[in-house]
């Protein structure tokens, strides 16, 4: 029976798993450091914050690996020798494979600061980053994040709910404006301000101070100022974890590197998920995906290559979700944080500023670009089949009731949409289709 | 190596903290009417008079409280001194006196003899247990969801004594379970609380209270209460507010005080509302006969509860899903929404616990059926076919089912098992809803394409124990005879994947065909 061995059971290494189980009875084994079992990374917040446990974070409970004849391998892989297809392990034993799946996940970036390693500074990634955040939060009267990016606003949630004043140095001008659009950006940066969050824009870290037992006292910022801290998060993104390609002769650069089959330089050797780089022709930057979904997505696609069915990556419409605090987005297409060429935009906002619909689309012949939306809830589905079908910023507008996935009895702003849209552009008379109303809302 | 064990481990920084004190008031007051409220247990004199035995004279017959003319003109300090000679008394005069009348007997004459402090200042008790719990209930519960903006208010659960099973969850468990067994089995120990809601059963009903008077008071209160800390909770979503809005009004209106005015009024009375098989004792002979015999109006309460339980209740469910009753509606599941909230993580998601959901919920409800059977039969035979077999049925499914299991269990495991333990594997109504839901129903849980990032919230607070991010993060919509519709799995979900709705009944399963997801 063909073995094949999976490094990393993050989301792709066990959707891999799991759809090669669906199709084939191969001997699967999947090693990973971090945890027995498989755990959803997002969710980590949600452990630190009392909301969840650790096992409730495990999307399939423990005997489901056993009875799909998963094997499950707690340990560290260091190194891997291709030509004799084995690893070898940080514990000294060594695993056979004919195939090999790739799927480390990211590691948290660090910018070579000072003081970067001293006690009491850490990033978020892993449960043991948890583990760390548990012991390094007692007693603390202040932690100090750096970077803002989505993982740096989930580590300020965390700690404001164990009532940690927290401020947050952030490079750019406005919250994560480097992605979002401006106004997009200056919702969520009120935002942060109305929880009492010190957010300090276009302030860079210049060093970490310790005191003299060594633990970090303070940040100094590039303009002199000097926070003090008993906690310093740093969250300025990730990077492809590599680390156990290094001494192999698995090509990589930022990431493993891959086409689109997730087929590395070596036979019978495949990477997926965040470590992934997936190299594209034509001079395009090659591709990182650093998303859960996408991880999902790799490893579905790679199932079938490993068992014989090759089956090229299709990305598909992009689309992501996220939570600031308490404001929740949603994205599909494409929205640019500064306007691209040819691109205009629809944006309304709701006056109490926590809502907000953005939709871009080509100037030219109308066509939805990408939609960026902040506190109303969108249907997947419908955004995917527009922007698809390539319909018109007028057709989005009239039908956006079809649309609109927030609860029953939420308010809607679908005409409010459509009313803007007709004193934006005087010559146009758009009328809202398929309204709800408390008829359809009963017998709907 | 180590599992990985998270405990919070910080005392926290409590500087903003804004609304500490108030917090901190409200319990103590809390905590005051409480041990106010259960001090009753212990205190109080009786004294046995003339005129106290005659009170108990619509409850009691007169040959009985003739019996008990010895005890006359004697006072106690112990209410265990006082039930001990009554038992005696009534036992020597009557040996074979059932433990049941017995206990009638001891409740109404005990009940009637109450002389002392709560006696005297009724209503200045009254105040200062239950007006005074429920005063500082509110200011502790209330404000600390001010704290910060509306959104989800899930911070610490687990890590708190009172909702992660630890020794406050353990000790509410413990009264709780200690209540029922007393209001079910024992009322007579819980004769000075009875005393206390005296002047609001006289306002309202104007008839002397009993224990189900009691129950039904502090159960309106339960409701009110803990629906005020549900719209604090949720005051960023109108679903929960209306749906709390619901419950809040058919707790009050329809299962408190209409049956209250209508006893009033000494005419058949029934919670319009409480439908059959939940409502078990509906086609006992007694009840027919009561609501049949009960005039024009007594027999349009007889069918409405035809209509209600065999054309109402599987109709709307086809249109709305259970929910509509179970958590808009149900006065068990009004508690459960509402008193029971702050546990309803609590809920076994494991596939065994479905399992064994599978297997008790539907052997009560055969249990249920077969009752009900025998009861029509018996009503239409007079008693020719089943004879004394149908009251024994009915008495085990009242004990085991009724009081056992409902009551007991149902509430009082909310700190251990979570908030729907009867609904879930007990209730018999619940069962025939959830087999329409599952099978002809328009209602579903619409999961949103590929969004699912396999977090986890929407299966932990879904207090029926359905993990519904196993189909969540299938791209599957959840179609399950258990969801009573709650809607929490959808509002804690962080991305928008979840959505109630109704629709067309056909493919409810799933609606998309996405490479997305799976
Ligand atoms: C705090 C946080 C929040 C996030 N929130 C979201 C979100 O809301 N939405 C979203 O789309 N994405 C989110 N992400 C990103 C998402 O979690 C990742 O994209 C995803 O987990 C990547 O999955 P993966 O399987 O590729 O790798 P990983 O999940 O990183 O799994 C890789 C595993 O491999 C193990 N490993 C690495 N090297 C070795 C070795 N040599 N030997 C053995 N084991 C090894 C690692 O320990 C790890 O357990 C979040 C990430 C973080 C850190
Ligand atoms: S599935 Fe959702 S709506 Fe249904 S009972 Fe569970 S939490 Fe409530
Ligand atoms: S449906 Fe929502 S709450 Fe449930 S696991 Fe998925 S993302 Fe989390």
């Amino acid at each position: 029976m063909e073995h094949l061995v999976i490094i990393g059971n993050g989301i792709t290494g066990i959707t891999t798993a799991r759809h090669v189980r669906k199709i084939s009875d191969k001997r699967i084994t999947i090693i990973s450091a971090e945890s027995d079992h498989f755990y959803s990374r997002p969710a980590l917040m949600y452990i630190f914050m009392g909301h969840m446990r650790y096992p409730d974070t495990k999307p399939y409970e423990d005997w489901f690996w056993e009875k799909n004849k998963i094997e499950l391998l707690r340990g560290l892989v260091t190194e891997i020798d291709s030509d004799n297809k084995t690893l070898s392990l940080a514990d000294g034993s060594k695993i056979m494979y004919d195939q090999l799946v790739i799927a480390t996940g990211s590691k948290s970036n660090k910018f070579g600061w000072p003081g970067q390693d001293l006690p009491g500074v850490q990033g978020l990634y892993s449960l043991q980053d948890l583990e760390l955040l548990e012991k390094n939060s007692v007693g603390a009267k202040r932690a100090v994040i750096v970077g803002g990016g989505l993982i740096g606003i989930e580590l300020v949630e965390m700690l404001l709910s164990r009532k940690i004043p927290v401020t947050m140095l952030v490079r750019e001008k406005s919250y994560w404006d480097n992605i979002l659009p401006q106004r997009e950006s200056k919702l969520i940066t009120r935002h942060i301000l109305e929880h009492g969050i010190d957010l300090r824009c276009e302030t860079n870290l210049k060093e970490i101070i310790a005191d003299p037992d060594g633990r970090v006292c303070a940040v100094k910022t590039e303009n002199g100022e000097e926070i003090s801290c008993e906690i310093v998060g740093l969250t300025p993104g990730v990077a492809p974890n590599i680390e156990v390609v290094k001494n192999s002769q698995i090509a990589a650069g930022r990431g493993i590197l891959v086409n689109d089959f997730f087929e590395t330089n070596i036979p019978d050797v495949y990477a997926a998920g965040d470590c992934a780089e997936i190299v594209t022709p034509e001079g395009e930057r090659n591709k990182i995906e650093q998303l859960w979904y996408t991880g999902r997505m790799h490893g579905k696609a790679l199932a079938k290559t490993i068992c014989g069915e090759r089956t090229i990556y299709e990305r598909g419409i992009w689309f992501n979700s996220a939570k600031f605090l308490d404001i929740e987005y949603q994205t599909y297409g494409f929205v640019s944080n500064v306007p691209r060429k040819g691109e205009s935009s629809f944006y309304w906002e709701h006056a109490e500023g926590r809502m907000c619909l953005h939709l871009v689309y080509n100037a030219q012949n109308h066509a939805l670009v990408g939609v960026n939306i902040f506190g109303i809830r969108m249907r997947h589905t419908v955004f995917e089949k527009w922007l698809t079908e390539k319909r018109t910023l007028e057709y989005v507008l009239e039908h956006l009731c079809e649309a609109n996935f927030d609860p029953e009895f939420f308010a809607e702003f679908e005409s409010e949409f459509v009313a803007q849209y007709n004193t934006q552009f005087p010559g146009q008379k758009l009328r809202l289709q398929g309204k709800r109303g408390l008829f359809n809302k009963i017998f709907a | 190596m180590t599992p990985i064990q998270i405990t919070k481990s910080t005392p926290g920084n409590h500087e903003n903290n804004r609304f500490g004190a108030v917090k901190s008031g409200g319990l103590i007051l809390f905590l005051i009417g409480m041990v106010i409220f259960l001090s009753t247990l212990f205190r109080g004199d009786f004294k046995i008079t003339q005129q106290s035995l005659q009170q108990s004279g619509n409850k009691v017959s007169t040959a009985r409280l003739q019996n008990l003319q010895p005890l006359v003109g004697k006072f106690y300090t112990s209410k265990k001194r006082a039930l001990a000679e009554i038992r005696n008394t009534l036992r020597e005069a009557e040996p074979q006196i059932d433990a049941y009348n017995l206990g009638v007997a001891q409740f109404w004459v005990l009940k009637n003899a109450a002389a002392g402090v709560f006696k005297d200042q009724t209503v200045l008790y009254f105040f200062l247990s239950i007006i005074l719990a429920i005063v500082g209930g509110l200011l502790y519960i209330i404000p600390q969801f001010y704290e910060g903006l509306p959104g989800i208010k899930h911070n610490n659960i687990w890590f708190s004594s009172a909702m992660a099973r630890g020794a406050i969850g353990i000790t509410i468990g413990t009264l709780f379970i200690a209540f029922y067994i007393l209001l079910y089995w024992f009322p007579q120990y819980i004769v000075n609380m009875v005393l206390l809601v005296d002047p609001v059963s006289y306002f309202i009903r104007n008839m002397p209270a009993d224990q189900w008077f009691l129950y039904g008071f502090l159960y309106t209160l339960t409701i009110i209460v803990m629906g005020l800390r549900m719209l604090a909770k949720y005051r960023h979503s109108r679903y929960h507010i209306i749906r709390t809005f619901s419950i809040i009004f058919f707790q009050l209106i329809f299962a408190f005080l209409l049956p209250s005015l209508l006893e009033r009024l000494s005419m058949p009375s029934m919670d319009l509302k409480n439908a059959w098989p939940l409502n078990y004792y509906f086609f006992t002979d007694w009840n027919i006969n009561s609501l049949w015999g009960g005039g024009s109006f007594g027999q349009f309460l007889f069918i409405w509860g035809i209509i209600l339980s065999f054309a109402g209740v599987p109709l709307l469910t086809y249109f709305y899903g259970k929910r509509w009753y179970c958590s808009w509606v149900c006065g068990c599941g009004g508690l459960a929404e509402t008193l029971g909230d702050p546990f309803r993580h609590l809920s076994d998601k494991s596939l065994r616990a479905w399992k064994v959901e599978r297997i008790t919920i539907y052997s009560v409800l055969v249990f249920a059926l077969v009752m009900t059977f025998m009861q029509v039969v018996n009503y239409t035979s007079n008693g020719d076919i089943f004879g004394n077999y149908t009251w024994r049925v009915n008495q085990a499914y009242s004990f085991f089912i009724g009081a056992a299991f409902a009551g007991v269990v149902g509430t009082g495991f909310y700190p251990f098992m979570g908030n729907r333990v009867w609904c879930r594997f007990g209730c018999p109504l619940a069962a025939i809803l959830g087999i329409v839901q599952r099978f002809k129903s328009r209602f579903r849980i619409t999961t949103n394409g590929g969004q699912c990032i396999s977090c986890g919230n929407c299966s932990t607070y879904c207090e029926m124990g359905i993990d519904v991010r196993a189909y969540a993060q299938r791209g599957e919509n959840i179609v399950r005879a258990s969801c009573v519709g709650c809607g929490v799995c959808a509002a804690v979900c962080p991305r928008g994947v979840l959505r109630l709705e109704n629709g067309p009944a056909g493919n409810r399963f799933n609606l998309i065909k996405s490479d997305a997801i799976n």
